[in-house]
């Protein structure tokens, strides 16, 4: 752990993650982690860690079918993200694309490719500085949710963002 | 052949290795004597085309000498010409000449008995480890011999012999190149579903002498190409940077004869998608940047990149034709990702895929006759060939997940993989390698040892 923790912003910010709702978790993707946020476990969570960014600022953000602009939601997800890296000034983060397997290997390289540059210019556009960000497109090649069906396919067109802490 | 310095670690490493033992001597054998040919009967032949023609009915005799040597080939000959769907072997229980009988002239009247319309014979010596393998071709109902070859090889070199012996009768017969002594390069998908480990893996195209060529444990291989005239391949890897753990997808070299790899072009992110022009000589990929991927031509020779598009669009899935003055790719530029062919330059761009669904992976025939396809629609994938106008088009296979195809170096035979869905327990999702003919016919699988995907046919093999 090379983090320093600062308490009070770090509590600040699990009222926050409390008060916004997580909306990124309503659709059901990562329930065991949506469990442990509002579990009494919560609060073992070390801030600034990355179980801290997975849990209460959230690491991903969904597409829709061959898309690559950012909803509302996503939006949200990516100021939390921006909040919590400007807080970590230290930290890199690299931000990876991924696609649902509806499309050709090669297309889909390109599509996650678009998908991550388009967190990360959000992301840069909220103040985070570039020079912290690296983008990596893995296409459909690691699937999150194993499935051919809508809701398999709709968790997999994903942007993650991966700070680079344990 | 490229030209290459003398420097070149490649080119070094390339005379380091030794080559494989086999040595092939083809010579013509001249038709037998006693043999006479009927003016009045054309002989067996099949017309490749649009028509719906049966399977001939070849009689493929064990080859007199070595017994074991001599069914070995004969049954590997066979198996050839059946996959290739226009031969029906015809059962050898059947058969009433014993191999020693045939000789150099064939009791033809036995062969019409069972309507074997040519007969394959001929005679296998061993002299240490060197075999001399003879094989004549016969007109059954002309009573002529249409063809006759001698090899000479390592006993290591059997069922290359055997291929080459099985090209030379589809050759004969067709009028089309054999594409029996060729190799496939594939990706092999092993371990978990979410997780899984993608290495390279050759094989000979009937499936034997299957070989891992990447460690699983660093590499994350795909979409893996042959060159059509080097010992080479290119293909895209994910590998961890040293120093920050994280993955960087780049286009790779693969050397087959020594192993050596290298990464190919020194790009500032993403490279991906690459094909080698007809002549071997260049390297046509995509390069991400920024969310926007742009078609490079990278001369192997002098190491340079162009940038050969300019659009915001995704450009990718590059294939340049026989000729190397056209190439075409796919790109969404029009909203929709579909084909367009432009001049190797990157001028005269033109969009060739007509009406709906989204086209991709577009492959120039090595014959250039036709460019072959992924496409999608109505929620399945299609392979599908075109002319290289656009006109013409004709659907080959379809599924939830038909992906990839690759030409055989005839240009008559595709070979695609295709993906199974998978259901909300995970079951289901196999990966298999398809062959198809580009008529439509004999769609078959070809085996392989694990989950396979992105096949890649090489050229005749010249090792």
């Amino acid at each position: 752990m090379r983090i320093a923790l600062l308490p009070i912003a770090a509590a600040a910010l699990l009222l926050a993650a409390c008060e916004s709702d997580k909306p990124t978790n309503t659709s059901g993707v990562t329930p065991t982690t949506t469990t442990v946020s509002k579990g009494p476990t919560s609060s073992s969570i070390r801030s600034g860690s990355i179980e801290d960014f997975r849990v209460n600022v959230g690491d991903r953000v969904f597409f829709g079918y061959d898309k690559f602009d950012l909803s509302a939601d996503a939006r949200r997800t990516l100021e939390r993200q921006a909040s919590w890296l400007k807080q970590y000034a230290s930290v890199r983060m690299a931000v990876e694309g991924h696609a649902d397997e509806r499309g050709t290997r090669e297309y889909n390289l390109a599509l996650g490719e678009r998908r991550a540059n388009a967190a990360k210019d959000y992301l840069v556009a909220l103040g985070v500085p570039a020079s912290r960000l690296t983008t990596v497109s893995y296409g459909k090649e690691r699937p999150s949710v194993v499935g051919s069906n809508d809701s398999a396919w709709s968790q997999n067109r994903r942007g993650v963002s991966v700070p680079a802490v344990q | 052949m490229r030209q290459k310095a003398s420097a070149s670690p490649r080119a070094s490493l390339r005379r380091a290795i030794l080559r494989s033992s086999l040595f092939l001597v083809a010579a013509l054998l001249m038709a037998a004597p006693v043999a006479f040919a009927q003016a009045t009967r054309s002989e067996p032949r099949i017309v490749t085309g649009d028509g719906n023609p049966q399977p001939m009915p070849i009689a493929i005799s064990n080859l007199a000498g070595d017994a074991r040597l001599g069914a070995d080939i004969a049954r590997i000959v066979s198996d050839d010409l059946e996959r290739s769907g226009l031969f029906k072997p015809i059962d050898p229980k059947a058969f009433v000449q014993t191999p020693d009988q045939i000789g150099t002239a064939p009791r033809f009247a036995d062969w019409r008995l069972i309507n074997a319309q040519a007969l394959m014979s001929g005679a296998v010596t061993l002299q240490g480890n060197q075999m001399r393998v003879e094989f004549r071709l016969w007109d059954v109902f002309g009573e002529a011999q249409m063809e006759g070859q001698v090899f000479s090889a390592g006993t290591d070199g059997l069922r290359r012999v055997a291929h080459k012996i099985a090209d030379a009768i589809y050759k004969r017969i067709t009028s089309e190149d054999g594409y029996f002594d060729t190799q496939i390069v594939f990706v092999t998908e092993t371990g978990p579903a979410t997780e899984p480990f993608k290495q390279l893996a050759i094989m000979d195209q009937d499936g034997f002498g299957y070989r891992t060529l990447t460690d699983q444990k660093r590499v994350r291989a795909i979409t893996p190409r042959f060159s059509p005239t080097e010992r080479e391949l290119t293909y895209m890897a994910y590998v961890a940077d040293p120093k920050t753990g994280l993955d960087i997808p780049r286009v790779y070299l693969y050397n087959l004869d020594s192993g050596a790899q290298e990464i190919l072009g020194s790009f500032s992110g993403m490279t991906f998608a690459p094909r080698f022009t007809p002549d071997g000589q260049k390297v046509l990929m995509s390069f991400a940047e920024n969310g926007n991927s742009e078609i490079y031509m990278m001369d192997l020779r002098t190491r340079r990149a162009t940038r050969l598009t300019d659009s915001p669009a995704i450009d990718t899935s590059p294939s340049a034709s026989p000729d190397g003055t056209k190439i075409v790719f796919n790109s969404d530029r029009g909203g929709v990702t579909a084909l367009y062919v432009m001049n190797a330059d990157g001028s005269g761009v033109q969009k060739i895929s007509p009406g709906r669904g989204r086209y991709n992976t577009p492959v120039w025939s090595p014959r250039g006759d036709y460019i072959a396809f992924t496409k999608s629609e109505g929620g399945q994938f299609l392979i599908g060939i075109m002319r290289p106008d656009g006109t013409g088009e004709r659907i080959l296979a379809q599924s939830y997940l038909d992906e990839g195809p690759t030409w055989a170096p005839n240009g008559r035979v595709l070979m695609f993989f295709r993906q199974a869905p998978t259901d909300a327990q995970g079951r289901g999702g196999a990966s298999r390698l398809m062959s198809v003919d580009i008529t439509g016919r004999n769609l078959r699988e070809v085996t392989t040892p694990t989950n396979a995907s992105d096949p890649a046919w090489g050229p005749i093999d010249r090792r």
